[in-house]
């Protein structure tokens, strides 16, 4: 009786013990990520640096090739970069858990100080008011050169030349002209996966019929 | 049921958004500015506000939008309670299928992200995403950000050229970059 009791209370206090430990983790996975939510300006990429920082450098969850394997997967899937690199490293330490606290952590900080903003800085506000309305009317052209500035930076980082040129400029156009079907985005999307995907095909078969027929030279 | 439309919005945004929150800014003006949820000015105004407050730029505008887009859509939905529900709704549709696929799909991809044909397929994004950023840029170069008097106009312009020698070639800081626009817009507006 007393040795049955024994084994339940070490089996409690181990359950206990591993349960402190996992909700640790999880509990700074979610800290770790909400600071890099609160503090770091500029967007999804101004941010892998600092989880990288955080994640690699100070708490040692993954090692720094783990975590660059993460952040090629990551880039590569859709939404939102940031959200995908805290959900992979999430996951990695504690499974599904884990990816919710490190999600939910990035978000929080943006969702509460851009709800504290849209309370008060409604878009009538900025109609009526002429200080905002002027201010606003100076920014909103500046906006669109903040996006013009990465249209030139994405196509040097993906080698576009004077032969591929063609597939942004036709896609933007036909976005912009918002005619009906063609000019939605996820056709363009679908339509670069699949060409890439043929396009990477059709390369690798002459690939190898100029190999083979190298071989036939040979003899 | 604006509600049911955002999601579903917000959805396609978060599953087919590839390359970044300025690509995925072509998505969401069509989903959101389109049907008529937000104004253009307001989109744009979203974008400024959603660069210069710490966090990604997706999860942020996705905030902001949720709250207003109730309200101008239809003034029963006008209010704080209501738009606390857009934000949440928005913010946490536009993470849920990436999320998702990240649980998921994050290990095929990275046993076969030497494979043909993973490769082929982001080879072929690569220049697509350039073309959703541009798309972005010209779908905002319009009379509600650019004012439609020729003497605004010009001022527009001249901001815009501006801005983009300093973010591009000085370097600046976007953050520093819409806080000057901000002020030479209150003194020449």
């Amino acid at each position: 009786m007393m040795k049955n009791r024994w084994v339940i209370w070490l089996f409690l206090s181990n359950f206990a013990t591993a349960m402190e430990k996992n909700s640790n983790i999880l509990f700074s996975l979610f800290l770790t990520f909400m600071k890099i939510g609160a503090f770091t300006f500029g967007g999804g990429w101004a941010m892998i640096s600092i989880i990288e920082r955080e994640v690699v450098d100070k708490h040692g969850w993954l090692a720094k090739d783990e975590f660059l394997d993460q952040l090629a997967v990551a880039q590569s899937l859709p939404g939102i970069l940031a959200v995908n690199i805290s959900v992979a490293v999430g996951d990695r330490l504690r499974g599904t858990r884990g990816a919710i606290s490190a999600a939910l952590g990035t978000i929080l900080p943006s969702f509460v100080i851009i709800l504290c903003i849209a309370i008060f800085l409604t878009p009538d506000l900025i109609k009526n008011n002429p200080v905002l309305s002027s201010i606003f009317a100076g920014i909103r052209p500046a906006v669109v050169a903040l996006i013009v500035a990465p249209v030139i930076t994405t196509a040097r980082a993906a080698r576009i030349s004077w032969r591929t040129i063609a597939i942004p400029v036709a896609v933007a156009l036909l976005i912009w002209s918002k005619l009906p079907v063609i000019s939605n985005p996820i056709i363009f999307i679908v339509l670069g996966g699949v060409g890439g995907y043929l396009h990477m095909r059709l390369s690798m078969k002459r690939l190898h019929s100029g190999a083979r027929r190298m071989k036939g030279g040979d003899l | 049921m604006i509600y049911l439309k955002l999601i579903w919005a917000y959805l396609k945004i978060g599953l087919f958004g590839f390359g970044g929150g300025y690509a995925m800014l072509a998505f969401i003006e069509r989903a959101i500015v389109g049907p008529g949820w937000i104004s253009s000015q307001m989109f744009t105004d979203i974008v400024a506000i959603s660069q210069m407050t710490p966090g990604p730029i997706g999860i942020n505008s996705a905030t902001y939008i949720g709250y207003v887009a109730p309200g101008v859509s239809d003034p029963a939905f006008a209010g704080p309670l209501w738009g606390l529900l857009g934000s949440l709704t928005c913010t946490l549709v536009v993470v849920v299928p990436s999320f998702i696929l990240t649980l998921y799909a994050s290990h095929f991809i990275q046993r076969h992200k030497e494979s043909a044909v993973i490769k082929g397929i982001f080879a072929g994004l690569r220049p697509v995403v350039v073309g959703l950023i541009a798309s972005a840029a010209l779908l905002l170069m319009n009379p509600a950000n650019f004012g439609s008097e020729s003497a605004d106009v010009l001022k527009s312009i001249a901001i815009c050229l501006a801005a983009f020698i300093l973010v591009y070639f000085v370097k600046w800081h976007p953050i520093l970059v819409i806080c000057l626009a901000g002020i030479t817009g209150y003194i020449i507006f």
